[in-house]
């Protein structure tokens, strides 16, 4: 036993000293995070194993719920906007095309809206353990995507329905506003879950912004509208400069296949790229005052 | 043994700051002025400590006095205000029970998840799990979600987690005193054999007996600062006396406020032990020999209906002998002014070692007036042929 312990201690000896907790910096703080978070990519995968099933535990549909909500905004788009106010007339497969667009935002709602709320959510865990706390916010972009891949695949077996399934060149939108759109999403998470231990209000300030910003998309209504009743062209390069919207224009040229004839702003594929290099930016600075905030977590919370 | 330190702890302070304000409207209304409105609290202040591998370090000190506060600074939950914490090797917490339990998930599950928080890896965790819940003794309810789980259950799966990650360092927080006898007593097994694996182990803990009993070394911790550290029958010592100096001040102010109460204001005003052959100093007495205990007792108001108990103790405060007027059949006369009160013990048949003269004044329903945890102290020489605290004279014989 003596070995063991003389053993332990030798081999102690040859590990450096480290600082308990994270390290501060700006950009050598960057380097330790991203460390940190990929040792802990097991940790993340069980922690979103732990989002998806105690999301809808205990209850008999499970899983089948996270589709309701969706499936029932597209029953009540279709219905009111397609039938009743007429927008089906003038957007051609307009289920399909609502869908495509609900997908997309769905995603960036959930990730933003659920991952705001994330550090309080385990404060039982940020109080008693130290974590890279980032793996909370992270966890919560997991269980979206997972959400995400069930609807994207209602999203082609409608498509097949319809007998419009997309294929060849146009499906390089999609990856790309995919990034897009998780890159904001994380990048927001991130901040507002931090903000949020601080100031509790911006889970419901968020809640808000959400719900104005799905109709600052062509989700429910096309692009061909929007730049009919925009003449302006500084206020369409405002429209446009919404890199949600520029996502949902580019699902749309994915998974649209009845408007390959509607106008597209020109060079959506440009602007998605410039979109997703700001957005990486934007993901680093908001890890960096994660980094700055967390420090206080576990006596504010 | 090579002395590794595996925690260093420099110029450690920590401030909490006291809001006072609650509201939105009262932050904005007082915003320029908002430093009125702000209470520094200093939880940590000018803490240095080192942790040498393999040692058992327990923490104690009166509530709200930093130990948990360290200890989650140790642990890297809570960021210094100033100064560092450097550490090396793999760190488990024990902090509260079932941190990372999620509700909802199974025993399993929630395994899996802990282990995976406390730094194991899947395959290390699927190697151990057997033992886990073996260790836990709750292989029928593993399958069950965590919610429906006893609190005892609670931290019998979490302990059987804590123990299975390999630390290196260990951090207690007060947990062992959930679980049953037979559990408890298997975690401090454990916590044996991991001392002898060389692990460190820091333990806070109001059990003054079990720090004296399981750790190298006591911290005594008061307002933030460290107020003794080493062995832990020193430290306990400060800490004891400590505590009885805080419960004077009450007293004290407790009959500042009902001066009718002037019993309150009756205390020892000296306390000694003599032996045959000694004067004054720690007398050193051999087993059998008699040893005098003199009393000075100061009233003044008069005190009507009241007693004297007198005890030995061990340096770590374990009561051994108590003996009390009332049990001894004496009434004791009104007091009003200073009387001489002595007990003679005519044989001490005490193990041989260092022992202390505690000594209380009760009122008649039994409420402590005046208590003295260690008035003297004296030791006890014997032949060395039995160790223990009594003496008995033993005879062995072969038949």
């Amino acid at each position: 036993m003596d070995t063991t312990a003389e053993d332990r201690a030798a081999a102690l000896a040859l590990e450096p000293m480290r600082s308990a907790g994270p390290t501060s910096g700006f950009f050598r703080g960057t380097v330790q995070s991203v460390r940190d978070i990929v040792a802990q990519r097991e940790l993340l995968h069980l922690l979103i194993l732990r989002e998806l099933k105690s999301r809808y535990k205990d209850s008999v549909l499970g899983f089948a719920w996270s589709l309701m909500r969706p499936l029932a905004l597209l029953l009540i788009y279709y219905v009111a906007l397609g039938q009743f106010l007429g927008a089906a007339k003038s957007i051609p497969s307009f289920a399909i095309f609502v869908y495509t667009g609900l997908t997309a935002w769905t995603l960036f709602n959930e990730i933003v809206l659920q991952g705001t709320g994330s550090i309080v959510a385990n404060s039982g865990l940020i109080k008693k353990v130290y974590l890279p706390r980032e793996v909370f916010p992270l966890s919560v972009v997991g269980s979206a995507l997972f959400n995400f891949a069930i609807q994207l695949v209602i999203l082609l077996l409608a498509t097949v329905v319809a007998r419009e399934v997309p294929l060849g060149e146009r499906w390089w939108y999609f990856p790309l506003s995919l990034a897009v759109l998780v890159v904001f999403g994380t990048a927001f998470a991130m901040l507002l879950s931090a903000v949020n231990v601080y100031l509790r209000d911006v889970q419901y300030i968020v809640e808000i912004f959400l719900m104005v910003f799905f109709w600052a998309s062509p989700i429910v209504y096309s692009w061909a509208l929007v730049s009919n009743a925009i003449d302006d062209p500084a206020l369409e390069a405002v429209y446009l400069s919404n890199p949600v919207t520029l996502a949902v224009l580019g699902f749309q040229q994915t998974f649209w296949v009845a408007g390959d004839g509607e106008p597209v702003p020109p060079d959506l594929g440009t602007r998605l790229g410039i979109a997703l290099a700001v957005g990486i930016v934007v993901l680093w600075l908001c890890q960096r005052a994660f980094a700055r905030l967390q420090s206080n977590f576990a006596q504010e919370l | 043994m090579s002395t590794t330190p595996v925690i260093r702890i420099e110029d450690l302070s920590k401030r909490f700051v006291i809001r006072k304000e609650k509201s939105l409207k009262e932050r904005l209304l007082n915003f320029g002025r908002s430093n009125l409105h702000k209470e520094d609290f200093w939880a940590l202040r000018d803490v240095d400590l080192e942790i040498e591998a393999g040692t058992t370090v327990g923490l104690v000190g009166p509530n709200g006095s930093g130990k948990s506060t360290l200890l989650k600074t140790i642990g890297g939950i809570i960021q210094p205000t100033t100064g560092s914490v450097l550490l090396r090797g793999r760190l488990a917490a024990l902090l509260e029970l079932g941190a990372g339990f999620h509700p909802d998930l199974t025993g399993r599950e929630n395994v899996y998840l802990n282990a995976s928080i406390l730094g194991l890896s899947r395959q290390t965790t699927d190697r151990y799990f057997d033992a886990i819940v073996e260790f836990s003794g709750i292989e029928r309810f593993i399958d069950t979600q965590v919610k429906f789980y006893s609190s005892g259950m609670y931290v019998r799966l979490a302990f059987a987690v804590a123990v299975h990650v390999d630390p290196d360092i260990l951090l207690v927080d007060e947990v062992l005193a959930v679980g049953d006898e037979p559990f408890q007593r298997k975690c401090l097994e454990r916590i044996r054999t991991f001392q002898k694996e060389g692990r460190t182990i820091i333990l806070v803990s109001h059990g003054l007996d079990q720090v004296a009993e399981f750790c190298d070394r006591a911290v005594v911790l008061e307002n933030g600062r460290v107020a003794a550290d080493g062995a832990p029958e020193d430290a306990l010592m400060v800490l004891r006396a400590d505590f009885e100096v805080a419960r004077q001040a009450d007293l004290a102010r407790l009959a500042a406020a009902s001066p009718q109460d002037a019993a309150a204001a009756a205390r020892f005003t000296g306390i000694s032990v003599r032996s045959d052959d000694s004067e004054g100093g720690r007398p050193v007495v051999d087993e059998g020999e008699t040893i005098t205990i003199a009393m000075e007792v100061r009233s003044d108001a008069e005190l009507r209906d009241w007693s004297i108990e007198v005890g030995i103790a061990t340096p770590l405060g374990n009561p051994l002998f108590v003996t009390t007027t009332e049990m001894l059949g004496i009434d004791l006369a009104p007091l009003q002014g200073t009387r001489q009160f002595t007990l003679t013990l005519p044989e001490v048949h005490l193990g041989s070692g260092d022992y202390a003269v505690r000594t209380t004044l009760r009122s008649g329903d039994g409420a402590e007036i005046h208590y003295v945890p260690v008035g003297a102290q004296f030791s006890v020489r014997t032949a060395g042929s039995s160790r223990g605290h009594v003496f008995m004279p033993a005879i062995f014989e072969a038949h």
